[in-house]
């Protein structure tokens, strides 16, 4: 992980660390998808089986008050907006649903699963001008989101790891986390509520900002413009660049974990 | 749009925008006799809105003390009270346990507290707390719509004279009045940027809005009060509470109120029992005294497209603008005419409070939003009345409307005028049948 030759400081120092095998969504996750956790009342409308009475005891996003796709359009694009707590209640809702445990990646998982085992800058390369045939970014995005899956894909078949929107994560952004990372599954968890690291740039991120060691942080003024004290736990009114690819890991942990990963209460913003 | 650890990071403080200053300046009652200036707040409706505008007041940095607080609920009394008061600590927010009044009456006695009021609660009380207000000569933001009715919108205008006879400053929280996409953008389009505007098009659809359940041991009133958004008597119905905002636009660009208005609506994707009367869609055109048609179209469809934005033609070109900083004029053979810059827009929220208090402190007569609110409000009430009857109707037979939505008594115990039936689903509005004037 990591660059010693970013300008960066906290990509430093490069490292070698190792994971656990997991499973990576190859898209990120559209508005289709995400919709259906937003709403119950759509949900239900639109299901074809009842839905089950723990999906209905689960509990959903405030429905945002201001138009959260800010413009841009919903059909096959990635849904953006939501804090890192709506995010994981979507894994949740997913899980009730499956019985899969799905979760936000780690940095490292998000990393490794960029690299898709290269060396270079970008998966395909060190040109930041080949971006455009791989990514949606501010050079050709034309201030929106994009329909996910239609540029190529990194080597593993990742679709959109650069640009479109910048992915969760799960880990609090720590500029020092890699000086006394450990080696093995490096996880931070989050116990601030700002910042959190986000990666992989957006359609609103210049193509010389852009890498696969790149780290991005969630910022509170994303909620600077939200009406109400608190603040919503769910959505982020000038953030219509962010947006969640989910992983599975190959090893789920025990139900206890799992519970404790779906049921941490969201810290109070105001 | 801000992302951290990118070029973009940095802020520009945004130019900080002054309105006309009205004719005189005035004596602010009660600003002399307390102590170094310090004005006193005091905050009806202590919701999430109510809150946040406090937030904004204290934020200012002048010296303001939160004084007195009410709200119908003890326990949203209590949560806004916890956070402001961690927030900016016991200097600014000295509210004493009889100063936190709860219930329906408690508001006369926080305006009484005060120099200067946020009114925040549900808009149907709207038109009774501002009249107290200015009947005890205070300073005023209140939060949009400013009533549910033609009968709670003449109230408002009546206090509105009254307000501009006693300079009181009035403003009213349609934010776009206080955010710059808006403000350059349309005073281009006055001074003729695209030519005379013969049409438009307002929009405010999305997925919909939040939803309490009924829960054991509720009287009625507390129901309907709990879950406010689906009864008219204190919501107007999304058309007034949410779209207001994009036909106060309309009326801003088109710098008059519609002479008629015609439409249709109804409930088809949200018409559970907790839904209450409210539709989930109107689509309504208002013809202005020229002659000139704005259509307005709102809906709360979960899964459908989202469109928040206002759209306007002229004889020389058109505009686009929305709440995300969009200001753009075009004409009409593509030549983009103006184009307002979206980075690092003020918030227009805080802006709002920064004009007010800065107004406040300088002892200006500056701000007199009621009359316009109480239009804007009338014109999406006129939506409504179109939209709920299947018929066109007048401005004037609008706003001369003899239906009032309001409880004869505000009691826990007592009946709002709209009730569930035996089945637990309330009776809304049909067109062709209902009266609503």
């Amino acid at each position: 992980m990591g660059n010693d030759a970013s300008k960066n400081q906290d990509e430093k120092p490069a490292h070698q660390v190792k994971i656990d095998p997991f499973w990576m969504a190859t898209h990120e996750v559209t508005w289709e998808a995400f919709e259906m956790f937003l709403d119950k009342n759509y949900e239900l409308a639109i299901a074809e089986e009842p839905i089950g009475e723990i999906v209905d005891g689960l509990s959903r996003p405030s429905l945002p008050y201001l138009d959260m796709t800010f413009g841009m359009g919903k059909d096959g694009k990635p849904a953006v907006g939501m804090t890192q707590y709506g995010a994981i209640q979507y894994c949740h809702w997913l899980y009730l649903k499956t019985g899969i445990f799905y979760r936000l990646p780690t940095e490292a998982e998000w990393e490794y699963a960029a690299k898709a085992g290269s060396d270079t800058r970008f998966f395909f390369g060190d040109n930041p001008a080949d971006l455009q045939a791989y990514a949606w970014i501010s050079e050709n995005s034309k201030e929106s989101t994009q329909k996910v899956g239609t540029k190529k894909p990194n080597p593993w078949g990742l679709f959109d790891i650069y640009g479109n929107v910048l992915e969760w994560t799960y880990d609090q952004y720590d500029p020092e986390f890699y000086k006394n990372a450990e080696t093995s599954n490096p996880k931070n968890p989050p116990l601030k509520l700002y910042p959190r690291a986000v990666r992989g740039g957006s359609f609103a991120t210049d193509s010389d900002e852009l890498s696969a060691t790149r780290r991005f942080q969630s910022s509170p003024d994303w909620k600077r413009i939200d009406p109400q004290i608190p603040k919503s736990q769910w959505w982020f009114p000038e953030a219509p660049f962010l947006g969640i690819r989910l992983v599975r890991p190959f090893y789920p942990p025990s139900p206890e974990e799992i519970k404790n990963y779906y049921t941490t209460s969201p810290i109070t913003d105001y | 749009m801000k992302i951290l650890n990118s070029r973009r990071d940095f802020i520009k403080t945004g130019a900080l925008m002054t309105g006309g200053v009205l004719a005189s300046p005035f004596v602010l009652p009660g600003a002399y006799a307390a102590p170094a200036n310090e004005l006193k707040l005091a905050v009806i409706g202590c919701g999430g809105r109510g809150t946040g505008a406090v937030f904004q007041a204290l934020e200012t940095g002048h010296p303001i003390k939160l004084v007195a607080m009410a709200d119908a609920f003890q326990d949203r009394l209590d949560g806004s009270h916890k956070l402001v008061l961690e927030k900016y600590g016991a200097d600014k927010v000295a509210v004493s346990e009889d100063m936190k009044l709860v219930g329906f009456e408690g508001y006369k006695q926080a305006i009484a507290a005060a120099d200067v009021v946020i009114l925040a609660t549900p808009p149907g009380f709207r038109p009774m707390h501002f009249e107290e207000a200015v009947k005890q000569g205070k300073q005023v933001f209140m939060e949009k719509p400013v009533a549910t009715d033609a009968a709670g919108i003449r109230r408002v205008l009546k206090a509105a004279e009254e307000a501009k006879a006693k300079k009181l400053n009035v403003m009213v929280g349609l934010q776009r009045h206080y955010q710059n996409n808006y403000r350059e953008t349309i005073a281009k389009i006055h001074d003729g940027a695209i030519g005379d505007i013969t049409g438009g098009q307002v929009y405010w659809n999305d997925g919909g809005v939040w939803v309490k359940e009924r829960q054991p041991g509720q009287t009625e009133m507390e129901y309907q009060m709990r879950n406010w958004y689906y009864f008219n008597w204190l919501c107007g119905d999304h058309i007034t509470e949410q779209h207001v905002h994009n036909i106060d636009v309309a009326n801003w660009v088109k710098k008059g109120y519609p002479v008629k208005a015609e439409g249709t609506g109804g409930r088809l994707v949200r018409t559970g029992k907790d839904h209450g009367e409210i539709f989930d869609h109107h689509v309504v055109s208002f013809t202005y005294e020229d002659g000139s048609v704005i259509h307005s179209e709102c809906r709360h469809f979960p899964g459908a497209a989202n469109r928040v934005d206002e759209t306007f033609q002229g004889t020389k070109g058109k505009a686009y603008l929305s709440a995300g900083n969009h200001g753009v004029l075009t004409d009409w053979k593509g030549n983009q005419l103006y184009n307002h810059s979206r980075d690092n827009q003020p918030n227009p929220y805080q802006q709002e409070h920064d004009e007010l208090w800065a107004a406040l402190f300088k002892g200006e007569y500056k701000f007199a939003d009621a009359e316009n609110a109480a239009k804007s409000t009338m014109t999406s009430i006129m939506g409504r009345y179109a939209t709920y009857s299947g018929k066109p109707l007048t401005w004037d037979e609008a706003l001369n409307g003899s239906v009032d939505l309001f409880p004869d008594k505000l009691a826990w115990d007592a009946m709002p005028k709209i009730l569930p039936g035996a089945d637990g689903y309330y009776p809304h509005a049909i067109p062709g049948k209902t009266k609503v004037i």
